[in-house]
């Protein structure tokens, strides 16, 4: 199992624990991650408000720099997966606007043939080349009594719908199931954490956050885990912003699935970035699994 | 295209179509809703997604691009999933935040000045660069606000998720030549 | 002796004359195609003034061909045949050519677009020359008719056909006719009980002399044609004897096996293993689930043969082989429900207080899981608010395009039981209010006086994960007001989703078994969607009912009865001519390699072993040409497509083809010079 693999930025030092337990896990699992050489930022969100085209082939460059032997591109932020598959299905659907991003390209002597390359989010790629008896033979340290919510956010599911359900979700929810832990099925696992919206306009998106974090906790959620850095940051670092606002109490980890996925498969904590969030996960992680 | 159809005078709704990919599906809208329903800022919005399409087929291009809507859009693709004609609703949004700030309405929002500062360091470094975010973005737009940001700008320090310094890719000139061409054949769709 | 061939090309009004000069198509006819003695062109060939310049024609200048340009040979190859034979001539010497489709409504340019004309009338010329007399062969038609459904339009169509004294097969999947209409509890919009107008219908299709019954039975096979069709039904074992069996009911008051009735209750009920889908069911013989019995799983109990008096419980019944004949078929196979857990941001199936329309339906009739009253899921708590969902799964490009027709008369309908029964607020989430037909407007405005409200606005959501003040506890709607236009959370205690009408699962593996098709919804395809909505294009097999489209009773009763009116029609006639377009084997020449045998769709083709030849059924063949194409000898013909007439044609359409390539290479040898 071997894929071309886009960290995307936030991996590099803000979201460091979700790289070195993508990469720590990929290892137990037998997943040779290919890290695309001189990649570069995908524009996330905000790209595409300054100018169609150009946020395009930046993307594209991307998916052009996928060395001819490979043919599957896995990234593990949500923003980044959705560019890419975006671009690359735009090119396919569109022609004549997949024509003018060449014409960018190779303005840098890059060209990309649409299709070519199959763009994967990394949960979706475990949950399915890995899949459940491979990952279930491989649990060392079942996380049997987490109470783990998955989050699941917006830019995996949707819009494309082949990936998982668009509305009820459910890939995640059974990855952590073969990893023996108690899954909370709550309501609002794939409403939007605001995204960006916590450096434009901090009362609407401190309201998204606080209404997932309410959900989480009604339900009785230890930790809730997490697939897109930008979800994890609004969650993580905002929580103490958003009991501040709202007079609330939360106190819920925030990690990403990973890290989860790389404890029930053995590995130490300090191998799998913990620590690196804001909200303490270490006290619950202690206390309901075995010893880390 | 039917031999019946006459060709129509030019309006707004048209250019809008135009720049969106699959835009022309716009014309299908039934004015039911769902999206305006779905959406998770729907409430703060001057008009819902779906009074902004009506206005759009009405010709009110003043009234829509200095309104806030596409500026309450956080791209979580409700309204796209569950439109019943498939109209690419956020995508929509993003050809109106692009007509916006191209035709110098927006100044009620922050949301430009943040996506300008983030495509600055991709321009520039081929990476984005959230300590520079931090300064160009906040400190020149909302100075108050990023002093509130100070506690958590120092936990996510403390914590090691802060680079103090950009990171650069090899082959800028191949990004920036692309960037430049991408430019000049002229953005829109 | 040279033929006489009258040429006559219609203008079809500004159809084909806007784009053809068909004055100088008839003009060029007449001076250029040799045999033509006559050539007109007219505004409306198949007008009466037109087909009457066939016919004067025929008679006063001795034509023995005729080609018509025109239209397709769908609309009108009739019409002009009959000109023909009103006139004397047989009907085969006749040849259409289509300008319309085929030239005018295909063409960006007028010169190619009358050249075209020319060569397609010069290739019928040419042709229909080479063309023989035929004479149709009459099929006497079976007056017995098979109809399959037993809901409500099955039902008049059966009704109808037996009361003018014309025996019918009604044929009936589920253990009970009836239909979906026997789950309902009222009617819009009169509110008439629905069992109680059905089930006169269902005793007297029953109790019918001229009525054969078979419930809890498929239709497995069709071959022939119209007017005499050999149809194979399967009766499937009830398990029960019926000629013994008094619908006493005793084997179901003892079974101790319980099972959630999914089909009739919609999983809202149990029923027995053995069992009757409904107390008013027709016939009143009930059926052993074996699936779920414990004689037939585990092999104990047998109770219900026990209390059987009559002694008619059969475990060892078979299912039974039904062959019969029949003149025409009539499918009334109804609809399905849409799943809504299909739309998994409405909660059904995870949120315990959504229901579906069917669902709501059981809830309302008194002879439901819950006597009528309406409850929420723990079977005994009122609402004291309702939501009623429109547009679950219809007018949705994600599920199904088209709109349901039925669920905003029934939205209001359950609008009003609700105020009826119970004490709580009623609201419709609608995005139009599609109330059209007879009283049905009137309605509307009863419930809008009766207090019920009305939202415009399609639920975006439905969640019990309380926001603001109030919403603990409750089902919450999220929607915007599109009237108001703003963004609004209403908290309901009960959601009706009106979930969309759908084709049955296997109406296309059906209609293919009687050799009809469906549109891409999955509708069967009528002949025309609006001169012709009850036959198909296959003669002797109609349509009737929402098997057709979504569509509510009165208009599932007015097409059952069409259907039946078209049998009728076909029945007293007594015959219906069979296209003489088929195929023939000459015997000499046949080795009787039997290749064509299995390539006929039909089944026309039968084997005489004794003479080890081949011999087409005339009576079975459609004349598609497979065989002819595919023996290796070449000896099958095709009457009225034979090779010389087909090369006729060819010949015809290349009238100028010497002149066209001399143009063509007078061009690139002029080109090569330069």
């Amino acid at each position: 199992m071997k894929y071309a693999f886009y960290p995307g930025c936030s991996l590099e030092v803000n979201a460091a624990a979700y790289d070195v337990s993508v990469r720590a896990v990929a290892r137990v699992l037998g997943i040779e991650l290919v890290e695309l050489d001189d990649w570069n930022c995908c524009g996330a969100t905000e790209y595409f408000s300054q100018d169609e085209l150009t946020a395009c082939a930046v993307i594209a460059r991307n998916l052009a720099l996928v060395e001819p032997s490979m043919d599957q591109l896995t990234a593990p932020c949500a923003a980044c997966f959705l560019n890419l598959k975006k671009v690359d299905r735009l090119m396919a659907e569109h022609p004549e606007l997949g024509g003018r991003i060449n014409e960018a390209l190779a303005a840098g002597g890059l060209h990309y043939d649409p299709g070519r390359v199959r763009v994967r989010h990394l949960l979706e790629l475990i949950h399915t080349d890995v899949g459940e008896e491979a990952i279930k033979a491989r649990v060392v340290r079942p996380l049997t009594g987490l109470r783990v919510a998955p989050y699941y956010g917006c830019q995996v599911v949707r819009p494309y719908k082949d990936v998982d359900d668009p509305e009820y979700p459910v890939k995640m929810d059974e990855l952590f199931k073969w990893l023996g832990a108690e899954v909370v099925d709550y309501p609002v696992k794939s409403h939007c954490c605001g995204g960006h919206m916590t450096q434009i306009s901090e009362p609407e998106a401190f309201e998204l956050i606080r209404r997932l974090l309410q959900s989480a906790r009604e339900y009785d959620t230890d930790v809730i885990a997490c697939l897109c850095p930008m979800c994890q940051l609004n969650m993580d670092a905002y929580q103490s912003r958003v009991n501040g606002m709202f007079n609330t109490s939360f106190s819920i980890p925030v990690l990403y699935f990973t890290q989860l996925l790389g404890l029930a498969l053995g590995l130490p904590e300090k191998e799998l970035g913990f620590g690196k969030e804001i909200v303490p996960a270490g006290p619950v992680i202690r206390a309901k699994v075995a010893a880390c | 295209m039917s031999s019946t159809a006459r060709a129509r005078k030019h309006e707004w709704v048209d250019e809008v179509v135009a720049e969106t990919p699959n835009g022309h599906r716009l014309r299908h809208c039934i004015q039911c809703g769902t999206c305006g329903g779905s959406c998770p800022n729907g409430a703060e919005m001057d008009y819902t997604p779906r009074a902004v399409f009506n206005l759009i087929v009405a010709g009110q291009k003043d009234k829509v691009l200095s309104s806030n809507t596409m500026w309450q859009c956080v791209s979580c693709y409700f309204c796209t999933a569950r439109c019943p004609h498939q109209i690419p609703i956020t995508d929509i949004m993003y050809t109106l935040k692009r007509m916006a700030i191209r035709e110098g309405y927006g100044r009620g929002s922050d949301a430009p000045a943040l996506a300008k500062a983030f495509t600055y360091y991709v321009d520039k470094y081929g990476r984005s660069f959230e300590m520079g975010l931090a300064s160009r973005y906040h400190l020149l737009n909302r100075p108050l606000a990023a002093m509130k940001m100070g506690g958590m700008g120092f936990n996510m320090f403390k914590r090691g998720r802060m680079a103090l310094s950009p990171s650069k890719i090899r082959q800028i000139d191949q990004l920036q030549a692309i960037i430049r061409r991408a430019r000049q054949l002229g953005g829109a769709s | 002796m040279a033929e006489r061939v009258g040429v006559y090309v219609c203008h079809c009004g500004s159809n084909i004359a806007g784009m053809v000069d068909c004055e100088a198509v008839a003009r060029w006819a007449k001076e250029n195609v040799s045999d033509v003695v006559v050539s007109r062109d007219y505004k409306f060939m198949c007008s009466s003034l037109g087909q009457a310049m066939i016919e004067e024609d025929i008679r006063k200048e001795g034509l023995t061909r005729v080609v018509v340009a025109a239209c397709s040979p769908h609309l009108h190859e009739k019409t002009f045949r009959r000109a023909c034979s009103n006139a004397g001539l047989n009907p085969y010497l006749m040849q259409m050519c289509n300008i319309r489709e085929h030239v005018s409504w295909v063409a960006q340019d007028r010169d190619a677009a009358t050249d075209k004309a020319r060569s397609l009338v010069s290739a019928s010329v040419a042709r229909v020359r080479r063309q023989k007399p035929l004479e149709p062969m009459k099929v006497t038609v079976n007056p017995r008719t098979l109809v399959v459904g037993g809901g409500i339009a099955g039902l008049q169509a059966t009704l109808e056909l037996a009361d003018a004294g014309y025996p019918v097969v009604l044929v009936e999947r589920s253990p009970s006719i009836g239909g979906h209409m026997a789950q309902f509890d009222k009617t819009f919009p009169t509110l008439d009980c629905s069992a109680c107008i059905l089930t006169p219908k269902m005793s007297e299709a029953y109790q019918h002399e001229n009525v054969t019954l078979y419930s809890y039975a498929e239709l497995e096979e069709v071959s022939g044609s119209v007017g005499s069709f050999k149809v194979r039904i399967r009766k499937r074992a009830r398990s029960v004897k019926e000629d013994l069996c008094t619908g006493c009911g005793a084997c179901i008051e003892k079974c101790p096996r319980k099972v959630v009735d999914n089909d009739f209750e919609v999983g809202l009920g149990y029923r027995k293993a053995i069992y009757m889908p409904f107390p008013q069911a027709v016939p009143k013989i009930p059926v052993i689930d074996r699936e779920n019995c414990t004689w037939f799983q585990r092999g104990k109990c047998r109770v219900c043969e026990k209390m059987c008096q009559p002694g008619a419980i059969d475990y060892d019944q078979q299912d039974e082989i039904i062959e019969l004949d029949v003149g025409n078929i009539i499918l009334a196979t109804g609809w399905k429900l849409f799943d809504c857990s299909r739309l998994p941001q409405y909660g059904y199936g995870r949120l315990a207080n959504v229901f579906t329309n069917m669902e709501f339906e059981r809830l309302c009739n008194a002879a439901g899981p819950t006597g009528g009253r309406i409850v929420l899921r723990d079977g005994k708590t009122e609402p004291a608010s309702v939501a009623i969902v429109h547009c679950v799964g219809s007018r949705d490009k994600n599920h199904n395009e088209h709109c349901s027709a039925v669920c905003c008369m029934a939205a209001l309908k359950f609008g009003h039981l609700v105020l009826e029964k119970t004490g709580a607020e009623v609201y419709s989430f609608y995005i139009d209010m599609r109330t059209n037909q007879k009283m049905y407007e009137e309605f509307y405005c009863r419930l809008l006086e009766e207090g019920m409200h009305f939202i415009r606005g399609r639920v975006a959501e439905i969640t019990d994960a309380a926001r603001l003040p109030g919403e603990e506890g409750k089902l919450i709607i999220q929607c915007e007001d599109t009237l108001l236009g703003r963004q609004r959370r209403i908290p309901v205690d009960m959601v009706v989703l009106m979930g969309a009408l759908e084709p049955q699962a296997d109406a296309k593996e059906l209609g293919l078994r009687c050799g009809i098709s469906c549109s891409m919804a999955g509708w069967y395809t009528e002949r025309h969607p609006k001169l012709d909505p009850v036959a198909t294009m296959t003669d002797g097999v109609f349509v009737a009912g929402a098997c057709q489209g979504a569509k509510d009773i009165p208009a599932a009763v007015a097409q059952g009865a069409a259907a039946a009116a078209r049998v009728m029609g076909m029945i007293t006639k007594g015959t219906v001519e069979i296209e003489p377009v088929t195929a023939s084997i000459d015997e000499e020449g046949c080795s009787g390699c039997r290749i064509c045998n299995n390539m006929c769709p039909y089944n026309a083709i039968e084997y005489d072993a004794g003479r080890n030849v081949s011999r087409v059924i005339t009576a079975l063949c459609k004349g598609c040409g497979t065989c002819v194409a595919a023996c290796p000898a070449g000896v099958i013909t095709g009457a009225h497509f034979n090779n010389e007439q087909i090369g006729a044609e060819i010949e015809g359409i290349l009238w100028d083809a010497g002149a066209a390539a001399a143009r063509a290479g007078a061009a690139s040898g002029h080109a090569a010079a330069v």
